[in-house]
């Protein structure tokens, strides 16, 4: 049974080697692909039943006990994510093929696809701080290949600078597990947590947390490390910038969580303090890439950086409403950016340009793309009814109660400019002069994941109370190291 | 010994730094591999420089170096092998299709 735990790794690594051998038969790609992924979804959809209702699973690989082997740990976060990754995995795979030319699919689109959900379902799953570099790893040689599949001109010149950043963060990673390897001689983040607590020496300890934190905040894409994230991820094909959009920024954030959650948390005035502040100028910068820009495919991109800062807000202010509500908008998130950037690439698609100048009046046209644009604004920005929302709503219940005032009236404000980045979007490009020359393109397909992703997004809101005690019971995990240490070392 | 090694590795990353904020793409591919050297070289000093035989398991023998980093090391250095000549290679393309290796021209205008 406990098998069940590395299934969600294993299973895409297997689909993604086999798809490997025949990339020229699209058809059949395209078939298994999708047989893949839902045979996935169903299986991380078990697990995460299984693991809300007879708690954690701990697999020690090679039967090795728990400091000495690798271990995979399945607990609440672990599986939600899994989750809603596969879900948004499925959403991609069933738009792929309307997105991409064929060129691009035949050339291994599938393969790297399947070794990305890989990377990121070992990257939630895993015990060790170090399998955890090596997953980052692996979704980033995927992502690397995704990003410049196809070689424009453009892609290539942005992809330069993305291996370029990832590479060097990559190494700092390697150099604090160093750090951290010297100063409490072990890599399993269960022990490493548990003599934590011990070492005397606990300023040598923050240091290492502060590197750590900048490597994560370099994925993660965090105030002042963003700089590389809007371009990257808004030149490769829609389809794989949802994939990054959804997955990649989130991992970062998600080792933030466990990382600070777990091991660092015994100067929380003073880590815990600094992330406040680096959410809070996260938001307003983020917000204003997004309103400097007139390609909407850039609005997109720049709208991840102040929804990562909402998250570690939410691990900043650090008691049991905050960490609920970050859980929250991060799942939120995840789905939300996902139909986003499938939605605008549809957008794109349809007007022929992603200039926002150049188009107008496309509601004439496409007046259902234009509602879902409208209903995805209003679930971004976090209007009641919708998922946004109920995430915010408990940020802000959490920062209240701790008195953090400053970052409660900037997070408002920016949720404002939020609004109005999209619907900047909706006001010039599908309202105005009806343009009588312009030739509608067929989108039909490409609505069904988008209107999928949305639905489940409205049903995260207005069935808020069927999922709020399931992520109240995560926050409550968290915020209490000493279930996880117990877990892994004794169980 | 140890304090020796942390100086190289210093040397190393200060090098490394250097070149990546160079302008030629080859420069940047340089400082990159310096860098992993650097980073590789100073989880070898972490794991402590004890004087000790290979861990390797022998008969009569009790004081082993510590195998854990030398392990780590291995996988790090593929790693960052398998980036490297991606790099290389799209460093290449990069130059060919857009005329240049430097990156202050490589900067590109908005809405394309």
């Amino acid at each position: 049974m406990s098998n069940l735990a590395v299934l969600p790794i294993i299973i895409p690594l297997i689909a993604g080697i086999i798809l490997a051998f025949f990339p020229k038969k699209l058809a059949l790609v395209r078939t298994l692909t999708k047989v893949f992924i839902i045979g996935n979804l169903a299986v991380a959809g078990f697990s995460a039943w299984h693991v809300f209702n007879h708690g954690s699973i701990i697999l020690e690989t090679g039967d090795w006990a728990a400091p000495y082997g690798i271990i995979i740990v399945a607990d609440q976060l672990s599986v939600l994510l899994v989750l809603t990754t596969n879900i948004m995995a499925a959403a991609c795979a069933f738009y792929a093929p309307y997105s991409l030319p064929d060129r691009k699919e035949r050339y291994y689109f599938y393969t790297f696809f399947f070794f990305l959900i890989t990377g990121v379902s070992g990257a939630f799953l895993t015990g060790d701080i170090f399998n955890l570099f090596v997953f980052f790893e692996v979704l980033l040689m995927a992502s690397y290949a995704l990003i410049v599949l196809g070689g424009d001109k453009v892609q290539l010149r942005e992809s330069v600078k993305y291996v370029f950043i990832n590479l060097f963060s990559s190494m700092l990673f390697v150099t604090a597990v160093g750090f951290l390897y010297g100063t409490v001689g072990t890599v399993n983040m269960a022990q490493i947590a548990q003599r934590v607590q011990e070492v005397d020496q606990q300023g040598i300890l923050t240091a290492i947390g502060i590197l750590l934190f900048f490597v994560f905040a370099v994925k993660a894409a965090l105030f002042p490390l963003y700089y590389w994230m809007p371009k990257s991820y808004a030149v490769p094909n829609p389809v794989i910038s949802a994939l990054f959009g959804a997955l990649l920024t989130k991992v970062g954030i998600y080792s933030i969580i466990r990382v600070f959650s777990l091991i660092f948390i015994h100067r929380i005035d003073l880590t815990h303090e600094v992330f406040i502040w680096i959410a809070g100028l996260s938001m307003i910068f983020g917000v204003i890439g997004a309103l400097s820009t007139n390609n909407i495919k850039l609005i997109i991109a720049y709208n991840i950086i102040p929804a990562i800062g909402f998250i570690l807000w939410g691990i900043g202010v650090f008691n049991q409403e905050a960490v609920s509500g970050a859980i929250y908008y991060l799942i939120h998130d995840m789905i939300i950016k996902a139909s986003l950037f499938l939605l605008v690439g549809t957008i794109a698609y349809a007007a022929g340009t992603s200039d926002l100048r150049k188009f107008s009046g496309l509601i004439h046209y496409y007046p259902f793309l234009g509602w879902l644009l409208f209903v995805s604004g209003f679930v971004l920005a976090g209007i009641p009814p919708f998922s946004g929302f109920i995430g915010k709503l408990l940020l802000l219940k959490g920062s209240l109660a701790d008195e953090k005032v400053a970052v409660v009236i900037i997070a408002l404000l920016s949720s404002l400019l939020i609004l109005y980045s999209i619907m900047k979007i909706f006001i010039r490009g599908f309202w105005g002069e009806k343009d009588d020359t312009f030739e509608p393109k067929p989108v039909k397909g490409r609505t069904a994941p988008v209107v999928a992703l949305l639905a489940l997004s409205v049903f995260l809101g207005i069935g808020a109370e069927f999922i709020y005690p399931s992520v109240e019971s995560i926050s409550r995990y968290l915020l209490d190291p000493a279930n996880y240490i117990n877990a892994v070392l004794e169980g | 010994m140890e304090i020796i090694i942390l100086i190289l590795a210093g040397v190393l990353f200060a090098t490394a730094i250097y070149n990546l904020l160079q302008k030629q793409l080859l420069r940047l591919i340089i400082g990159s591999v310096l860098l992993s050297h650097g980073a590789h070289l100073f989880l070898l000093t972490m794991g402590e420089l004890k004087r000790g035989n290979p861990p390797i398991l022998t008969e009569g023998i009790s004081e082993y170096t510590d195998p854990l980093p030398q392990a780590l090391i291995l996988t790090s250095i593929v790693i960052s092998f398998g980036i490297t000549s991606l790099l290389l290679v799209l460093a290449y393309r990069t130059s060919n299709e857009n005329n240049t290796d430097n990156m202050e021209q490589l900067r590109g205008n908005e809405n394309e």
